[in-house]
């Protein structure tokens, strides 16, 4: 019995990012209740490029694919484009994954910030050229601030987090 | 170079065409599906627009769900916000009330004055005690516009009593029973009360049209009734107490120059009602 427990409770840490991942995207985790006007981040870039990176047995692209047609839906952008600005993101820790030999925090967090700001105006160019969706400049800076901004508090947390349990 | 460049493609076909542990898909397939789901999607195509409302059914119920707790959160952040603001929004009430009794009291002096005025030129009406009844019936035929009610002469009501809801009037008592009371709706076409329009001061007659609204008959000067005036009871003839708000009126009819009144009330939603009557004072 408690051989059971410790295998299903293992099993739910592995499935840890996955949870958070879903959570984050139907909640949208950015601590709007707060009311403060300028303030916002995307958690789940965060936790996408963190567990692509470090961990990348933890998230499925099939099941970050999903997230992103789910992310569509709740937020009302056009379907298919969370997706695929998720999967670039993927692609970016991936091939940093493949050429890194000594993993730093900086390294990581400079290409993050490249990546989210190239995402981002990817995804400023489709939604406002191809769709006419009007988005607003300094809301956008603001999320990508304090994103790359996190990142570094996020990263720091879960690895630790990680670590300490000893997830694999 | 040509090393460094070999290095990178084979870094860039592994991130993006070599499937992880477990995976189904390659990056580079779902990278391609998404771009195609987001161009279909641009063109309306009808299975994406199926697969999103299907997305939509499952992602909105499980987002009510995940959201409780952040709800719950929300609530009591919000909870005790309002806990440690109490202070200040007390205070603000005060100042509030303090500035709303003394506009009150401005109030009720203009309340006594008109009423002091009135007795002088003996036109004051006292409203008598409500009774509040139930719709039994409402006869919608295209002949007869009334309702029955279930309080009739037992309970004290009498012929040609004042009907209203909330603060409108709808029409005056025509037939009473013992327990049950005809009450004569204001769209019915024999209905005529005496109103006065507003903002242009006119007195005149409203009649009922057999439909849902009224007409202005009788004014002699005719098309000068604005937009939108108010047509409120006139006190004429001594039945209706004056300023008893009746309806709008609404100049988009061309059979009639006047145009026609919109009731305030909707008399097919009329579930419970205020029967009152008015009666002169004896002057002193």
């Amino acid at each position: 019995m408690k051989l059971k427990n410790k295998e299903l409770k293992k099993k739910l840490l592995q499935q840890l990012p996955l949870i958070l991942l879903f959570i984050s995207v139907l909640n949208n985790f950015d601590f709007n209740y707060l009311e403060l006007k300028y303030f916002s981040f995307n958690f789940s870039y965060i936790l996408i490029f963190y567990f692509s990176l470090k961990r990348s047995y933890s998230l499925g692209y099939t099941y970050i694919f999903i997230a992103g047609l789910f992310n569509d839906v709740v937020n009302g952008s056009p379907i298919g484009m969370s997706s695929l600005m998720y999967l670039f993101l993927c692609g970016v820790a991936a091939y940093l994954r493949v050429i890194t030999l000594r993993t730093s925090l900086f390294k990581d967090w400079m290409t993050f910030i490249g990546a989210i700001l190239v995402l981002n105006s990817l995804s400023f160019i489709i939604v406002n050229l191809f769709f006419g969706f009007e988005i607003s400049f300094i809301n956008q800076i603001v999320n990508i601030f304090f994103t790359s901004l996190l990142y570094l508090l996020f990263s720091s947390f879960i690895n630790l987090f990680m670590s300490n349990l000893d997830v694999r | 170079m040509e090393t460094s460049r070999n290095d990178f493609v084979i870094a860039i076909r592994s991130a993006f065409l070599k499937k992880q542990n477990q995976q189904r898909f390659s990056l580079l397939g779902l990278i391609t599906f998404s771009l195609l789901i987001l161009t279909l999607g641009g063109f309306n195509f009808k299975p994406i627009n199926y697969l999103e409302l299907l997305i939509k059914e499952i992602a909105y119920r499980s987002s009510f769900i995940v959201s409780i707790p952040e709800k719950f959160i929300k609530e009591n952040y919000h909870t005790a916000q309002d806990h440690i603001n109490l202070y200040n929004i007390n205070e603000k009430n005060e100042l509030e009330l303090k500035d709303l009794r003394a506009k009150d009291l401005l109030n009720n002096f203009i309340v006594l004055e008109n009423e002091r005025l009135k007795w002088i030129v003996e036109d004051y009406l006292f409203e008598s005690d409500k009774i509040y009844a139930k719709v039994l019936s409402d006869k919608n035929s295209p002949f007869l516009k009334s309702i029955i009610i279930n309080k009739g002469s037992k309970h004290g009501i009498n012929l040609g009593a004042v009907v209203k809801d909330k603060e409108y009037l709808i029409g005056k008592i025509v037939e009473v029973n013992y327990t049950t009371s005809r009450i004569l709706l204001l769209s019915d076409i024999n209905s005529k009360i005496p109103v006065l329009i507003e903002p242009q001061g006119l007195l005149s007659i409203l009649s009922g049209t057999g439909d849902k609204d009224g007409v202005i008959q009788y004014s002699k000067v005719e098309n000068i009734i604005e937009d939108k005036s108010i047509v409120y009871t006139s006190g004429a003839g001594g039945l209706f107490k004056a300023g008893i708000p009746v309806g709008k009126v609404i100049k988009n009819s061309t059979a009639n120059l006047n145009g026609k009144v919109d009731f305030f009330s909707d008399f097919s939603q009329l579930k419970f009602i205020e029967v009152l009557f008015f009666e002169k004072k004896a002057s002193k």
